[in-house]
């Protein structure tokens, strides 16, 4: 009985949040302020501090479909609740953002809600944009309106029921949700705010590198405890942990080397963090890299979760064969005992990046093999070829194991029902 | 003692780089690998499926790619990338890679001057016999031109963008033609090659693989410098000045 006494006024507010939020809200809709804004055209400083924070935020590499022309959307992004396209931000005035103002696009970042009052879905990462300042906002605006118009409608998301509709999104922001500016904090120091501000807001770190719910919301997204990327089939590993990606540790020179080459002495980015090295950080100034590195390596350290223990063992002959397919296929390049070579061909001895619980990024990496991303640090990367065509599942699950539980590594073996997880499209 | 690099290839100090390393590896311990400041080396990503030295891989059906024009790999570097061609493990691999270093790889794989390995012989057939009028003459009946039209007599492609026929595998051929006729397979528009695939049959794309890949290339053979005329459509990617009418068209 108690429970229901409080079951109803809970219902009842949520009822009351979504009515709220649901409701038609176009704001302060001025087309003349609007239009008058267009024929003046912004000046050339503000248009390339947006093009620049447009860099920070990597916004084309959503907003452009692969080959499609940049800006214009229709990028599929897969999640576990359906397929959600992305938009066309030219200013074509019918398809894209042609009739928006500056506010109506500050209200999208902020408040995550299109021109007319629709609620965004939060694969668009408001969540991390609404700490974006007002000021920013602007810039990006002002370099969006200088794109060429394109005319290309956005196509419709395809998900499922129940996450189709506004009510349930409503419900999704009234849980998980709360606009917000970013606040400074003046125990630390100028480039540490900086930094915070850029991974907390544009940069959207957590949407990778937080771990979700089952409702897709991120958890403590500042602590950066790394996240399965369902979509994808990588892990984004955690940025706290010392075992996984967490950069504490590191050289300040080694942390910024990273986010602009995409490469340093010992490490190299990989799947959709080299994306990310080779869509944006590649152009971030040196005092905003420095900015980012002063706070990822100012994360408090936090453990990696225990790993799930895996009761997998392999026998004597087992053992034997993956130890003959490391030998035949990885030795040439990453040396008979997993000692690497330089940046080129990483140590896979005592590499975090092998040893990962889950083992999703590991069997990408053998299963698809992978550039370090070209950066103007790094221009001519060298390359792993994919094996997903010349080794069978049985034999990809023998070789990761085998490097994951060799030399220093004690990492658990994985399965074959790991590789065919994970393997994805590549096939 | 091997070396390292031969060069300086990163903004990194090179003698950071040798302390660190040699801090970390004791080479005299371990048969250190080999890695050579090259192309060649860069590029063992690619051979691991298409062959040492890009001569095609062993499984009968990843393309040479050794001695190709270099603007048709540059071209079909960009397809994968860009979305024109369907691959997810070539897409996947070149999605963080400029069109300049790509331009680099595909100028590598032209430059190799490799033999062909001969064609085991198969005896006259019907489809072999059809696949070759195709391929010499066309359908003109359908308005179809001759493979060797654009692809050259001796069908060994021509530079820079059009690529060779032979001594490429059946089943890659028929692949290819197969997913042109579908739409799978695109290339820069005008896409020419779609406009002739989506006229031939399943039987037409099955004969002309058949006799193509049972050709041996002769020694020695490389695309021509030259078409020996204009070619009969336009096709995006193949410079203007080859095509039909030039760029007036």
């Amino acid at each position: 009985m108690k429970r229901v006494v409080l079951i109803v006024p809970l219902v009842a507010l949520l009822a009351a949040l979504v009515w709220w939020s649901t409701r038609h809200n176009p704001g302060p809709d001025t087309p003349a302020i609007a239009n008058a804004s267009r024929v003046a055209a912004p000046p050339a400083e503000l248009v390339a501090r947006g093009e620049y924070l447009a860099r920070a935020g990597n916004c084309m590499a959503c907003h452009s479909a692969r080959g499609g022309t940049p800006w214009a959307g229709g990028r599929a992004i897969d999640t576990t609740f359906g397929t959600f396209y992305t938009s066309n931000l030219t200013p074509d005035p019918d398809t894209g953002l042609g009739r928006w103002t500056a506010t109506d696009f500050w209200r999208a970042l902020h408040e995550g809600r299109s021109r007319d009052g629709r609620l965004l879905y939060p694969a668009f990462p408001y969540t991390s944009y609404t700490h974006v300042t007002r000021e920013d906002s602007d810039a990006l605006w002002a370099y969006l309106q200088t794109l060429p118009a394109t005319q290309q409608a956005s196509r419709p998301h395809v998900l499922r029921f129940p996450y189709d509709s506004q009510t349930a999104l409503a419900v999704w922001r009234a849980l998980y949700f709360k606009p917000a500016v970013f606040q400074a904090d003046a125990s630390q120091s100028a480039a540490w705010n900086r930094g915070a501000y850029l991974v907390q807001g544009l940069g959207h770190c957590s949407a990778c590198h937080a771990p979700r719910n089952a409702l897709g919301a991120s958890e403590d997204a500042d602590k950066l405890a790394g996240g399965l990327m369902a979509g994808q089939n990588w892990y984004a590993p955690s940025l706290g942990s010392p075992h996984e990606a967490g950069v504490q540790g590191w050289e300040r020179d080694d942390v910024i080397a990273l986010l602009r080459d995409g490469i340093t002495h010992d490490a190299s980015v990989a799947g959709p963090m080299a994306e990310v090295v080779y869509g944006s950080t590649q152009y971030l100034s040196a005092s905003d890299l420095d900015a980012m590195a002063t706070y990822l390596q100012a994360l408090p350290a936090a453990p990696s979760a225990p790993a799930t223990g895996r009761a997998i063992t392999l026998d004597d002959a087992q053992r034997a064969r993956a130890a003959r397919l490391y030998a035949d296929h990885c030795a040439n390049c990453h040396g008979e005992q997993g000692e690497g070579s330089g940046p080129i061909y990483p140590a896979l001895d005592g590499n975090r990046a092998v040893t990962l619980d889950p083992p999703a990024n590991p069997l990408r990496i053998v299963l698809g093999g992978g550039f370090a991303p070209a950066t103007q640090g790094n221009p001519r990367p060298f390359g792993m070829p994919p094996f997903a065509a010349s080794l069978s599942d049985e034999d990809i699950a023998l070789v990761v194991s085998h490097i994951r539980g060799s030399w220093s590594n004690a990492a658990s073996p994985v399965s074959v029902i790991d590789v065919q997880r994970y393997r994805g499209n590549l096939r | 003692m091997k070396r390292l690099f031969e060069s300086r290839p990163f903004r990194l100090p090179m003698q950071r780089l040798l302390l660190t390393c040699c801090a970390l590896f004791s080479f005299s311990a371990l048969a250190a690998p080999l890695v050579e400041d090259t192309m060649a080396q860069r590029v063992l990503a690619c051979t691991g499926c298409h062959g040492a030295e890009g001569r095609a891989g062993p499984d009968g059906y990843y393309p040479r790619i050794a001695g190709k024009p270099a603007g048709y790999l540059h071209n079909q570097l960009l397809n994968f990338r860009d979305g024109r061609r369907q691959y997810p493990l070539m897409s996947e691999l070149l999605q963080t890679l400029g069109d300049d270093y790509l331009r680099d790889m595909a100028d590598h794989f032209a430059a190799l001057d490799l033999p062909y390995p001969a064609v085991r012989a198969t005896g006259p057939n019907a489809a072999l016999t059809r696949g070759e009028e195709l391929v010499r003459k066309g359908d003109a009946a359908r308005d179809l031109p001759a493979c060797a039209s654009c692809h050259g007599d001796a069908l060994m492609g021509v530079a820079p963008a059009i690529p060779g026929l032979i001594g490429l595998p059946r089943d890659y051929l028929a692949a290819q033609l197969s997913a042109w006729k579908s739409g799978i397979r695109q290339a820069h528009t005008p896409d020419c090659m779609a406009q002739i695939v989506k006229q031939l049959s399943a039987v037409d794309i099955s004969a002309v693989s058949q006799w193509l890949a049972a050709q041996t290339v002769p020694a020695g053979a490389r695309p021509a410098a030259m078409p020996a005329r204009d070619l009969p459509l336009r096709c995006g990617g193949v410079p203007a000045s080859q095509t039909a009418g030039g760029a007036a068209r």
